[in-house]
């Protein structure tokens, strides 16, 4: 097996800054990226259209592995080898390719926080970020009537997506009371003011349209048989309990809920790098507590686009320096870097997910989609057994035994049922589930 | 380009996914679960859910969000647990 110089596993802000930024030092760098086209979920490219901007703008020493879906990664001697299926999306025909190397990116992102309440599992139920890659990525509206429900600023673009390919937005609910949460913090919201500017650009767009914007709101429930014809959206007091009596009932065809972002976590698992609070830990190179392996963008915290980019080009000159590249300290991006997780923590303090969520589901409502597991079956397994754990809560339950692997209900099971470390939901040896066919032939 | 879904000819593009095929169709659930056989469909759209499985040219399990569409693509909904044809 020949040695890759640096191998660079996504291909967002994140991965496309530390690919550029490690052949920029004359380092041969193969970019491997589950997507047809680079971008991942913020920089998204339309799909029907030709070509691919950020692909035809890389360095010639960037090899690009488009539709290469990362499903394991095996710590060797002084090395890490990464085992990747390219070809068509789940297909038996794809084919394997191992890229071993001394220096490691990660940079796989994060997809969207949802939280369960009755109906949630209706189809015409999305998440904030499914609204917004069909929307951009194939110019679908994910329905005629949608209300977008969750909390934090990415609503806002998902909002506006909407309207842009023909969707009445009939209200965006905001969990939080988000303006009083960034007066609280006016440094950290100060050191995000270029995406200060990107919001007002939104709420313009809001305002155009006649989008009401309602904090302190949330769609605690979904109606219809088949799928989604309305919503109960109620207010919610600072816990996130619905006040009584102010529920009303909403006509939509389509719901898009975000409560934030959870990491991508599993290859940086299996490379054993150390998870603190939930997030990989990095030092001031972004390299993790594993040697040769480095973590860029939301994996190290949500911050957003100008974060991970910056995170990335220091991410991708650590990997170039440990391939013997000369390399120059990244003082802009280490500065970059400095405010951006300023404005991430204010973002996190003026966002965050109160227990009262917990409150909105219904002992038959589906917790684990995968494996059907309702709270009320997870509750009493949790009783009849002691769980301490993830694993022996997986075990007595099902839930997250799935085929998603616990990604959509593992923090919110691990919650529900009291348990701590929710992030050993991201132990999955098998990153992405390829066919028997497949195995066979690794 | 032609595919055809459950059987019909449909119209697709190079670029397009199942899953903005179907939507864009106005088919907003291809799948039903294996214990209660409840309707799915999209969910996550990026590929980390699962929920939006389709049956393509045979093979079940198919992420509808993520599988772009190719000439000829045979798709059908999925029903259940299935096992390869």
């Amino acid at each position: 097996m020949r040695r890759a110089g640096v191998v660079v596993v996504g291909g967002g802000p994140a991965g496309m800054a530390a690919a550029r930024a490690a052949a920029g030092c004359g380092v041969a760098v193969v970019l491997v990226d589950a997507g047809p086209k680079l971008g991942g979920q913020y920089h998204r490219q339309y799909g029907p259209a030709d070509g691919d901007r950020f692909a035809e703008a890389l360095p010639e020493a960037v090899e690009h592995l488009a539709n290469a879906t990362v499903w394991a990664v095996e710590p060797v001697a002084g090395a890490h080898r990464v085992h990747v299926r390219v070809g068509a999306v789940d297909d038996p025909s794809r084919v394997g390719r191992v890229l071993e190397t001394r220096a490691l990116v990660l940079a796989t992102g994060a997809y969207d926080r949802a939280l369960p309440f009755p109906g949630w599992d209706l189809p015409g139920v999305f998440t904030a970020g499914a609204a917004q890659a069909l929307a951009k990525g194939q110019g679908v509206a994910v329905g005629d009537r949608v209300v977008v429900a969750g909390t934090g600023p990415f609503l806002l673009p998902v909002a506006s997506s909407l309207v842009a390919v023909g969707a009445r937005v009939v209200e965006v609910a905001e969990a939080n009371a988000a303006v009083s949460g960034w007066a609280a913090r006016p440094a950290g919201a100060l050191a995000g003011w270029s995406k200060t500017g990107e919001l007002v650009r939104y709420a313009g767009v809001m305002a155009r349209h006649g989008v009401p914007y309602r904090s302190r709101n949330a769609v605690v429930a979904a109606h219809g048989s088949e799928w989604v014809e309305s919503v109960t959206v109620a207010r919610l007091d600072r816990d996130w309990v619905p006040v009584p009596g102010s529920a009303r009932r909403v006509e939509v065809d389509a719901v898009a809920i975000g409560f934030g972002f959870t990491p991508q976590m599993e290859t940086a698992v299996a490379a054993r790098c150390r998870i603190v609070d939930g997030f990989v830990e990095v030092d001031a190179a972004q390299g993790t507590s594993v040697a040769g392996v480095f973590a860029a963008g939301e994996l190290t915290g949500i911050g957003g686009a100008d974060l991970a980019a910056a995170e990335g080009e220091i991410a991708g000159l650590a990997a170039a320096k440990r391939v013997g590249a000369v390399v120059d300290p990244p003082l802009r991006a280490m500065a970059q870097v400095r405010s951006g997780r300023r404005f991430a923590a204010a973002l996190a303090a003026a966002y965050p997910v109160r227990a009262g969520w917990r409150g909105w589901s219904r002992d038959d409502t589906v917790v684990c989609r995968c494996e059907e597991v309702t709270k009320g079956a997870l509750l009493r397994a949790v009783e009849r057994r002691e769980v301490g754990a993830v694993r022996s809560l997986k075990l007595v339950s099902g839930a997250g035994l799935g085929l998603c692997q616990g990604r959509v209900c593992g923090r919110n099971v691990a919650e529900l049922a009291g348990v701590e470390d929710a992030a050993a939901f991201a132990r999955r040896p098998i990153a992405s589930p390829i066919r028997l066919s497949e195995l066979a032939e690794e | 380009m032609r595919i055809t879904v459950d059987g019909e000819e449909v119209e697709a593009r190079p670029g397009q996914t199942v899953a903005g095929v179907l939507l864009g169709k106005g088919v907003k659930a291809w799948r039903t679960t294996r214990g209660a056989g409840r309707p799915r469909g999209l969910f996550c759209g990026i590929g980390v859910c699962f929920d939006c499985l389709v049956r393509v040219n045979g093979v079940p399990d198919v992420r509808a969000c993520q599988r772009l569409v190719a000439e000829g693509d045979d798709i059908r909904s999925q029903a259940g647990a299935e096992l390869p044809s």
